[in-house]
């Protein structure tokens, strides 16, 4: 690495330490994202080729004309929506907000569960709620002994099923960064609200959370990333299907390059992947700068 | 003490998160119970009896130990690394001023960020390129890159926190920095590294689509590839079994987060997240 003008100053030897962690990052990590940005400009395939050739922006334009594309696009914004910015979003602030008040035994036990859920293998959380969610499954079972309609779940709506699913498994993470940010809320500033009368909601809406505001635009950030990213809670559930109706755009790149061998298509699908990340990823980073 | 109308709002909370804990138990409820059924199916019931025939069936070399060693072997040798050369990597972050900090730790901040998910299909392309495919090697370096960007930057915010003034001490006496470091910096900084080191072991514990991509030999497949065989080829699936497995795989992690929860608090990994 150089270091630069100060370099007779600051011997090289000081910035050797980096070097592990650089050759790592780059040889595995920065090698495969810039591979990635040229690949999804050839017409590479798994196999029966001997050579792929550069065909510019056609994967891109055949991804914007392929009706399974924009499937995975609608889902994977379906499904980041209603389980991230909805789901674990939501719930792990309600649940957060309730733990101030709950007695600690609730509290105790409750936080148990959730975060019991958050640090299951992933492979592992698929197969709870594949069980979960099935015909012959625990949530029929319960609707059935309340005289409530049952339905296969994973087979009329499986994008909602994958989406309670990420909620199940993801809610720990906003549970645990809003109970830390409301725990920093001086215990004054909600005193004097309510001595001025402001009830729980008006609280809520008017001092609390635009005192978390940072807090809260972190974590939609980081969820929103963890979510685009899930694979195999998806894939243990429902291998995308039925048909490709839970198919969002992970499971949609892997079909392309794996199952329909064409590695060159489903890179430029994964590329659109990871410029939507970077973009999250910078956001993220702006809220981070604003903070410190 | 409290007044009627705290106690009101104690209760209404103390349901209000009763109902949530209940809806969040009856998945983990289904796999404890069903592991300890001899006729387990997918609904939460009570055995009829209790048996650890399950756990019999499963503990032998090909469902449970083989796979497992696999896990150990990958996590293991993927901490190692990330742990080591994030410690190594974090040292001059820390320690010196250089024009290049700010935009090193700027890069390592957005690579965190970055959906691995993503570059799997270009990596896998790139490994048979290079011969990597199919080996544990190639699956521990990438495992540990993916890693090392959260790790250096945990790393990094720990060792701010270490007072350099001790440091000078010892260079007076003529000690290099590597030698500060591994004598002074690092022991200093224990509670640090063991929060780095398990939250990277049980991420790549969890992980899933990496090795499914990057390794294809049964032989060598961890536990959270091989968990799926349960499925595909043997036909009808036991699930008391299915269950039993899926416990033994996932106590490493639950006792490793407990372990390092105890001492730091809860959500210890997110220290670093979400506080720049």
């Amino acid at each position: 690495m150089k270091v630069g003008r100060g370099g007779a100053r600051r011997p090289l030897t000081r910035a050797l330490p980096l070097a592990p962690s650089l050759v790592l990052l780059l040889l595995f990590l920065a090698g495969p994202i810039a591979y990635c940005a040229y690949i999804a400009f050839t017409d590479l395939q798994l196999t029966g080729q001997a050579h792929s050739s550069f065909v510019g922006f056609d994967n891109f334009t055949a991804a914007f004309k392929d009706d399974a594309f924009l499937n995975a696009v609608w889902l994977t914004l379906v499904f980041t929506v209603l389980s991230s910015l909805i789901g674990q979003n939501t719930l792990g602030l309600a649940l957060a907000a309730l733990m101030q008040r709950a007695s600690k035994t609730v509290r105790t036990v409750t936080g148990a569960v959730v975060i019991c859920a958050w640090v299951l293998p992933e492979v592992v959380a698929g197969f709870l709620l594949y069980a979960f969610f099935r015909r012959e499954g625990t949530l029929n079972a319960i609707l059935d002994w309340l005289h409530l309609p049952t339905q296969n779940w994973l087979f009329t709506l499986p994008i909602l099923a994958v989406s309670f699913a990420n909620v199940w498994r993801g809610t720990a993470f906003s549970m645990l960064v809003y109970s830390a940010a409301l725990g920093e809320i001086p215990k004054e500033i909600t005193e004097a609200a309510e001595m001025d009368g402001a009830g729980g909601w008006r609280r809520m809406w008017h001092i609390t959370l635009p005192m978390i505001r940072r807090s809260i635009g972190t974590n939609l950030m980081l969820n929103t990333l963890q979510t685009l990213s899930v694979f195999g809670l998806i894939w243990v559930m429902t291998r995308g299907g039925p048909g490709n109706r839970s198919q969002t755009l992970p499971l949609f790149m892997y079909e392309q390059a794996f199952q329909k061998s064409m590695i060159g298509y489903g890179t430029a699908v994964a590329l659109l992947l990871l410029v939507v990340g970077s973009l999250f990823s910078l956001v993220y980073m702006r809220l981070l700068r604003s903070e410190a | 003490m409290s007044s009627p109308r705290t106690v009101r709002h104690r209760l209404a909370a103390d349901a209000g998160l009763l109902i949530v804990a209940a809806a969040f138990v009856l998945p983990l409820a289904w796999v404890v119970l069903s592991a300890l059924d001899a006729h387990a199916n997918l609904q939460v019931k009570i055995p009829d009896g209790v048996t650890l025939d399950n756990f019999d069936a499963v503990l032998t070399p090909d469902i449970t130990f083989t796979p497992l060693l696999n896990s150990l072997l990958l996590c293991g040798g993927a901490t190692l690394l990330t742990v080591a050369s994030a410690a190594l990597a974090a040292y001059p972050l820390s320690r010196y001023r250089s024009r290049f900090n700010n935009p090193f730790l700027a890069t390592v901040l957005f690579a965190t960020c970055l959906p691995i998910t993503a570059i799997m299909v270009p990596v896998y392309a790139l490994f048979v390129q290079v011969d990597l495919i199919d080996t544990m090697q190639g699956t521990i370096f990438f495992f540990a890159a993916s890693q090392l960007p959260f790790a250096i930057w945990l790393m990094k915010n720990f060792m701010d926190g270490v007072p350099k003034e001790l440091e000078e001490a010892a260079w007076t006496d003529g000690a290099s920095s590597f030698q500060s470091l591994i004598r002074i910096v690092l022991p200093l900084m224990g509670p640090g590294i063991s929060v780095v080191t398990v939250f990277s072991f049980v991420m790549m514990w969890g992980n899933f689509f990496v090795p499914f991509m990057l390794l294809l030999t049964p032989e060598q497949m961890p536990a959270s590839v091989s968990i799926n065989d349960f499925f595909g080829n043997r036909g009808t699936v036991v699930y008391g079994q299915l269950a039993a497995f899926s416990i033994i795989y996932s106590t490493p992690v639950i006792l490793l987060y407990v372990l390092v929860a105890r001492r730091f608090g809860g959500g210890f990994a997110l220290g670093g997240a979400v506080k720049g």
